[in-house]
């Protein structure tokens, strides 16, 4: 048997799938703007997990805070159908945002916004539920390098809207040092287009952290999460709008990186 | 009945969901009489071992799992779960029920690219044949989360191993008690059919006495 592709690590690469929810019902944008229902959350996330995805990440873009209440139903129903690691997160802003969510099932939390505005968010949470758990989701888009932003990548919050001055390669850097388990990197020019994830922004910030690196935004076909599972050195590939929309089934894509040589959990 | 024992160690919801997925009858209890008189009992567990062991202590559940062991209840511990059923674990310096002879010490690992703890999809390999991981294949994966590692005294409690630079103890079994370090109830549809074989086990095993 051949050596695997893939990796400083002998664990599998995963194939995460994003739900986005608004008031309980799935959601996708398009370039973070418009976002349309798609349908039922628990009903995706079992058919997904069925079919062999490693991984589930709800994203709550509810927006007002009323309706954030109905994501812990969401996810406690969830917690008893998929069997498979949940991580979740939108508006986390506190350690109590995180132990509720934690309480209705979620393993991992996904902290953003929030943790730009108060990194010590980060560590708080990172004390409070163990720092494997404690994931940071960051949005990135593209700019001119400068000197307050050498790596040419900006941190942008509130949905893609709000851009922050702040260095995405440093803010990497900085949530990892803060106790975050995890990075993802979501890359808001390509997320929507599916013309594939932006690798050099991926490549870049697995290159400067230990911890494992989620790679988000862009994913349109099967060659996508390859290349940033090899190139891109991405620990897991996030897939979205390609298997909501029925594009493709979640074991067409571990097939297609199984075949290649990448290590994906193939028994399910 | 199954009995899921709550001692304020996580959230059982998934193993719940996963009993009922696979047509078992369970509750989640942390009674010290209902752990004792239970069918068969379900160990989980994540968190810490001191904190855990002073939940179980002042419960009176602790010694209820130790009777309930000694009475041949099945039992299948998770996670912590197995990490308590040793004799010590090295986090938080703790004594533990001590149901396995061995020690439980913190992944010290040479390679500074692996991560402790170890978290993610990795393999398992049987290495001593037991009904409840019977239905284990060549290559199947489980879901593990946890910086500590296992270390059962005698080689003949070991039932299965894992790689993490070196191969680790990722199942044990000793008479009427079987644990995984991983999660069967986060493992998918190949951690279910451990599960399922769990419930449908009698608690007897050829292999090793404790």
């Amino acid at each position: 048997m051949g050596r695997r592709l893939g990796g400083r690590n002998v664990l599998s690469k995963r194939v995460i799938a994003c739900l986005d929810v608004r008031d309980g019902q799935l959601a996708k944008s398009v370039r973070f703007v418009d976002t349309k229902n798609i349908g039922d959350p628990v009903e995706k996330a079992r058919e997904y997990y069925l079919d062999g995805l490693d991984e589930l990440v709800f994203y709550d873009i509810t927006a007002s805070s009323d309706g954030r209440k109905i994501i812990l139903d969401v996810v406690e129903a969830v917690a008893e159908q998929v069997f498979i690691p949940l991580s979740v997160g939108g508006g986390v802003a506190s350690v109590a945002d995180a132990t509720d969510l934690r309480l209705a099932g979620a393993e991992k939390i996904n902290v953003n916004s929030a943790a730009v505005r108060r990194p010590a968010l980060i560590a708080e949470c990172a004390d409070a539920i163990g720092d494997q758990n404690v994931v940071l989701s960051m949005d990135v888009r593209r700019v001119e390098p400068s000197e307050k932003l050498p790596s040419g990548y900006e941190i942008v919050i509130e949905g893609g809207r709000r851009p922050m001055g702040l260095d995405a390669l440093h803010w990497a850097k900085e949530g990892e040092h803060l106790g975050a388990g995890e990075l993802v990197v979501n890359a808001i020019d390509a997320d929507g287009t599916r013309n594939g994830y932006e690798l050099a922004l991926t490549r870049l910030l697995s290159e400067a952290v230990r911890i494992p690196v989620i790679a988000s935004g862009g994913a349109g076909q099967p060659s996508h999460l390859y290349d940033v599972l090899t190139e891109g050195k991405a620990d897991a590939a996030l897939v979205a709008s390609m298997v909501h929309y029925g594009h493709y089934t979640v074991s067409e894509l571990k097939r297609h990186l199984h075949q290649r040589g990448v290590k994906v959990r193939m028994s399910w | 009945m199954v009995v899921i024992v709550d001692y304020d160690a996580g959230n059982l919801a998934s193993v719940l969901g996963a009993c009922r997925e696979v047509g078992a009858e369970a509750e989640i209890s942390g009674d010290a009489a209902r752990v004792r008189t239970a069918e068969r009992v379900i160990f989980p567990g994540v968190g810490a071992a001191g904190s855990a062991m002073r939940s179980l202590r002042a419960s009176g559940v602790g010694a209820a799992l130790v009777d309930a062991f000694q009475a041949g209840t099945p039992i299948l511990g998770i996670c912590l779960g197995l990490q308590i059923s040793l004799d010590r674990s090295e986090e938080n310096d703790t004594a533990t029920l001590g149901l396995v002879p061995g020690e439980v010490r913190r992944f010290r690992l040479d390679d500074p690219t692996l991560k402790v703890p170890h978290m993610g999809w990795n393999a398992v390999r049987v290495v001593q044949e037991h009904p409840v991981l019977g239905g284990i294949e060549e290559g199947d994966e489980f879901y593990f989360v946890h910086a500590y590692r296992p270390v059962p005294a005698q080689a003949r409690h070991v039932l299965a191993e894992s790689e993490y630079e070196g191969a680790f103890c990722s199942a044990l079994g000793c008479a009427n008690l079987v644990a995984t370090q991983f999660h069967p109830e986060k493992s998918g549809r190949v951690g279910l059919r451990l599960l399922e074989r769990f419930l449908a086990w009698d608690g007897v095993w050829a292999g090793a006495t404790c």
